[in-house]
């Protein structure tokens, strides 16, 4: 293989690189905003909320990303950067929000009980009981998310972002070569995939403390 | 303390509570006692509202609970609960799971909040242990704790359901001191229970429940020598063998 290339064109990868990584973090960012939104809607008691947040999850999960990236692109008037996080956002929000919904449901109701027998509303023992015990133990699902964010934003080459995979096909339309380009960023997504990976598990067991009897 | 009137539960189709009506006076202990399915359980429960009345009433300090118009959280700070599962917040550590309640719905600082934990876990024996989590508790260190818990908020009555019903045997009789003591101060307690023994020499008063009625109710002495009612007497003879 030939990466000959590489000293006219690793800026481009550079560039791309950092595309695709602001690209994930605010797609990653709005996701967990919103899916948390249509969790907590999800679980409520208001069955018009429930409706809304499961049509919504449902109609997300079963249409492709770039459908709903082409829509939300030519739909409305917005730049390709801000086309691109809000298609993902929303694509992952609803990922995010099944995630979040099996965290909560897996407390123990026991957990529920014991805060409101002390007085505490219903919203504060979701955030000081619940929650706080549901995001542990969601935080390894809610990583391969982010993971699955990262690789899809290559999709978003499409609408024009110079993102890793738009940058890419720059390098190969440039160069007339294929191989070379699409060996470095499956290389790049690799090394960014596996790094945040192991992030989390370092993440994951400062946070599992509490687990462990002395 | 807690008058209740007439209350009913019903889960779908299944009738629990047919009628219940007593009265819990200031630092009575009440023990109540009964088979499995009697319904007595889903009765401490509804003191408290973790289960919604389908009918009837409780009166708790003058109010009635079962009103729309009342606000039950902040009745609920009145009345401890201790469970069967401990229920132990085990995201906390022993002092956050008994300060947190005191912090969040008394606005006490932390270092007030600190004190009455210290002060609570002082008297349950486990002041070494404010800084570990639940589970490295044993099952009856962590029953004491959830007492220490409900107490912090310093409650009008204790409610306790089955608390050492979770327990190897030989922790039974570290939780039951710590009940003994707390009724010998004059809380008002009421007391879901197979320990036999506890409700003798504690109760000043038993309810025998089955089949979601009141069967009998009376001092210790009455119920354990001298049982009017053939269920309570059946009960009894199984349990007391």
């Amino acid at each position: 293989m030939d990466f000959s290339f590489l000293s006219d064109y690793g800026s481009f990868f550079i560039t791309g690189a950092k595309y695709t990584l602001i690209l994930s973090l605010l797609s990653a960012v709005f996701g967990i905003i919103l899916g948390g939104i249509l969790a907590l809607m999800k679980i409520s008691k208001n069955s018009i909320a429930k409706a809304i947040a499961t049509v919504y999850i449902e109609f997300i999960r079963g249409t492709p990303l770039l459908v709903q990236l082409y829509i939300i692109y030519f739909a409305f008037d917005l730049g390709s950067i801000t086309a691109g996080v809000i298609a993902l956002s929303i694509n992952s929000a609803a990922y995010v929000a099944e995630i979040m919904r099996s965290g909560i449901e897996g407390i123990d109701d026991g957990q529920m009980e014991a805060s409101r027998s002390l007085g505490m509303s219903q919203w504060a023992s979701m955030r000081y009981i619940v929650i706080p015990q549901a995001f542990k133990n969601i935080l390894p699902v809610l990583g391969n998310e982010f993971i699955s964010i990262i690789k899809e934003t290559s999709i978003i080459s499409v609408i024009g972002v110079a993102e890793l995979m738009y940058s890419t096909n720059n390098v190969r339309a440039a160069t007339y070569k294929d191989i070379g380009p699409l060996a470095v960023v499956a290389i790049i997504y690799f090394i960014i995939t596996f790094a945040i990976s192991k992030i989390m598990v370092r993440i994951e067991r400062r946070l599992s403390v509490s687990d462990k009897s002395k | 303390m807690i008058k209740v009137n007439n209350l009913n539960k019903k889960f779908g189709t299944l009738h629990v509570l047919k009628g219940i009506t007593n009265e819990i006076k200031k630092g009575e202990v009440v023990v109540v006692i009964g088979p499995s399915g009697s319904g007595k359980s889903t009765f401490l429960r509804c003191l408290n509202l973790l289960e919604i009345p389908t009918e009837g009433e409780i009166i708790f300090e003058g109010i009635n609970i079962t009103s729309k118009d009342s606000d039950i959280n902040k009745l609920r700070q009145k009345m401890g609960m201790v469970f069967q599962q401990f229920n132990l917040f085990p995201h906390l550590t022993i002092l956050g799971n008994i300060t947190l309640a005191p912090k969040k719905l008394k606005k006490m600082t932390n270092e007030q909040a600190d004190a009455i934990a210290y002060k609570l876990l002082k008297r349950i024996g486990l002041e070494d242990k404010a800084k570990d989590y639940p589970s490295s508790l044993s099952g009856g260190q962590k029953q004491r704790v959830a007492i220490a818990r409900a107490l912090a908020m310093s409650p009008d009555v204790m409610l306790f359901d089955e608390p050492t019903s979770a327990l190897d045997p030989e922790m039974v009789g570290e939780v039951l001191k710590v009940m003994k003591d707390l009724a010998r101060e004059g809380m008002t307690m009421v007391v879901v229970t197979h320990e036999m023994g506890f409700a003798k020499e504690v109760g000043d008063r038993v309810l025998f429940m089955d089949e979601g009625v009141i069967m009998e109710e009376g001092t210790p002495e009455e119920i354990f020598n001298n049982p009017k009612n053939k269920r309570t007497k059946d009960f009894l003879s199984k349990v007391l063998g």
